[in-house]
């Protein structure tokens, strides 16, 4: 570790120093950062290549690096071991109505956070942020009962509606329009728009960057949230993904082919999301801090 | 840091009229009143019933008990008396703090390769990124299923990696004294992407003189890291630190998927939303869990607070 560290800076060392010489690729912090990036991939890896083994290749020992013989049976087994189209598809409509329902709603909030002076607004906010302070577990059984008494447990509805509503994402979006330019709503106003039409013409296309973070933050929250389809949903055609995997395990499902070939097709949507919008889903973190 | 701060700007209200008086509708403050409700009231009404009454409720449930057949009575602070003398209180509580002090080591971690990524002229910077920041997508129940294989003490890959070096392997999930270390060790490796494009952004707000500045001043490698380095994104640590630590008070995903129930290291691993988890719907104690969540609620404020209260001690604010 110290190592490392005295390695860390060298390299803010490195940094300052000036030279019209090129530089030449510090070879030790490569090998370094390959080290670390081989662990973080590595699992993936192993993931895939375990998802083509026969049972008896992923349990062998010594482990098998590459699948011998291939076996490529397990998708298709996966998707007889549980619905998993289904799932998928579950997966797809929470995380798509709940993201959706977040940027709209906590959007026109945030605005008027941040822009519209109406009375208690002190007091409401507070009210927003003290939701924000509260682990999400205090929630869990009231919103159970509720959905319950709305006749919605083990339905989709049950487990989207909850997550509608932010206070994370309107505390997000007041920040974000708190910081642009009050000049151009007050230009709109004197041309007579009305403050529905300030808000959709002027603010929105502004406040772009903001809501791009809020749609990349809900939707990873809610594609991968365990605990509350968890204790809502009962039965396989009602569960997302996440749901799904865990109760094959819970059930002690031991055909680990299969597992690690639902896994992937669980992993695989959002890396490609990932990768297409790279950029934006590494600033939407770095602008929410990424744990809400 | 995040762009975000607690400054409550908006708790100024230009005009408003004191509390007492009528206000006078049509004028603009009214009028700019039922804007605010229009935009204000979807998100207030969902939050008002589905998050601040469940924390009226659950106060109240906390207090009483649910009969066999659903009715409930009052029983005063008889759940929390319950859950104080509950054995597995004390060691979920362990747990819990265990795992908080494994996950922190994020930290220092996500510090050394942010630092190594900011090297002035890297090739391939974004890659790197790219990768480390790859477990930060992918859900935790798919996560935990492939470490649960590499961890396997019969045929999983890590133990035949560390045969290499001649050291004897575990069965890291099963056993009571690894378990929750390579639990926390998993939590680590899917958070460290955030942590890491946290810093990196910090990162690249530290002027570049400071540098030349300490380098003139004779500081070496080792003392520019500390003395630059790290009190310049302090800021982005503090939030890390207890953005974290709220994390992992409330760790339950991973250790669900990955301990089975019947699993011999399953007391060792049980931290305190586990036991909250069990006891609202498996054991279907509501009065118990509500109380779990309240006192889980006391535990994070406090450590909050207390971060808050010796952040002066060491994070440096320009």
């Amino acid at each position: 570790m110290s190592d490392t560290l005295a390695t860390a800076t060298l390299v803010t060392g490195d940094r300052v120093t000036p030279g019209p010489r090129r530089r030449r690729q510090p070879y030790l912090i490569h090998a370094i950062l390959i080290v670390g990036a081989i662990i973080m991939v590595f699992p993936f890896f192993w993931q895939l290549m375990t998802s083509f083994k026969t049972l008896a290749g992923a349990t062998a020992v010594p482990p098998q690096v590459l699948p011998n013989p291939w076996d490529f049976s397990n998708y298709a087994r996966a998707f007889e071991a549980m619905p998993f189209g289904q799932m998928f598809l579950n997966s797809a409509i929470i995380t798509v109505c709940r993201t959706i329902a977040q940027v709209i709603l906590c959007t026109m909030a945030g605005y008027a956070f941040a822009r519209i002076p109406f009375r208690g607004r002190g007091f409401v906010f507070v009210l927003f942020l003290s939701v924000l302070m509260v682990p999400g577990q205090l929630f869990l059984l009231p919103q159970y009962e509720i959905i319950q008494s709305l006749g919605l447990l083990d339905s989709l509805p049950g487990i989207i509606i909850p997550g509608m509503f932010a206070a994370f994402g309107t505390f997000l979006m007041r920040q974000f329009f708190l910081g642009l330019p009050v000049e151009l709503e007050e230009a709109a106003r004197i041309d007579g728009a009305n403050q529905w039409q300030i808000f959709q013409k002027v603010m929105l296309p502004l406040a772009k960057p903001g809501i791009i973070a809020l749609a990349v933050f809900t939707s990873l929250n809610s594609w991968n949230d365990l605990l509350w389809p968890l204790v809502v949903t009962s039965t396989s055609e009602n569960m997302p993904l996440s749901v799904g995997l865990a109760t094959l395990k819970g059930m002690n499902f031991t055909d680990i082919p299969v597992l690690m070939a639902g896994s992937v097709l669980a992993t695989i949507p959002m890396v490609i999301v990932f990768i297409v919008l790279q950029k934006q889903f590494i600033q939407g973190i770095a602008f929410t801090g990424g744990k809400g | 840091m995040t762009g975000i701060s607690f400054a409550g700007r908006g708790s100024a209200q230009p005009g408003a009229a004191p509390p007492g008086l009528r206000r006078d509708r049509g004028r603009a403050p009214g009028q700019s009143g039922w804007w605010a409700l229009l935009f204000v009231g979807p998100v207030g009404i969902g939050l008002a019933v589905f998050y601040l009454w469940p924390i009226v409720r659950t106060a109240w449930m906390s207090l009483t008990e649910t009969g066999p057949f659903g009715g409930s009575s009052f029983t005063g602070l008889s759940n929390y008396e319950k859950l104080f003398s509950n054995p597995d209180l004390p060691q979920a509580l362990l747990n819990t703090l265990i795992y908080t002090l494994i996950a922190l080591l994020v930290i220092p971690i996500a510090m050394v390769i942010a630092a190594l990524l900011n090297t002035a002229g890297l090739k391939g910077r974004g890659i790197y990124r790219t990768l480390y920041f790859l477990p930060v997508v992918t859900m935790a129940a798919a996560v935990a299923a492939v470490w649960k294989v590499i961890y396997n003490g019969d045929y999983g890959v890590l133990n035949q990696l560390l045969g290499f070096f001649g050291i004897a392997g575990t069965s890291w999930l099963t056993n009571p004294a690894t378990a929750l270390g390579a639990i926390a060790a998993v939590g680590i490796w899917s958070g460290i992407g955030t942590t890491l494009v946290i810093f990196l952004a910090a990162l690249q707000g530290v002027p570049g003189h400071l540098y030349e500045a300490a380098q003139l001043d004779g500081a070496g490698p080792v003392r520019r890291f500390v003395s630059v380095t790290v009190p310049m994104i302090s800021p982005s640590v503090f939030f890390v630190a207890v953005t974290t630590v709220i994390g992992a008070f409330q760790a339950f995903d991973l250790i669900y998927v990955m301990v089975a129930k019947t699993s011999p290291a399953m007391p060792h691993v049980k931290t305190i939303v586990y036991l909250f988890y069990e006891a609202g719907f498996i054991d279907h104690n509501p009065g118990l869990a509500a109380a779990i969540a309240f006192v889980l609620l006391l535990i994070i404020l406090v450590v909050t607070v207390l971060q808050f209260g010796m952040q002066r001690k060491w994070v440096h604010y320009e």
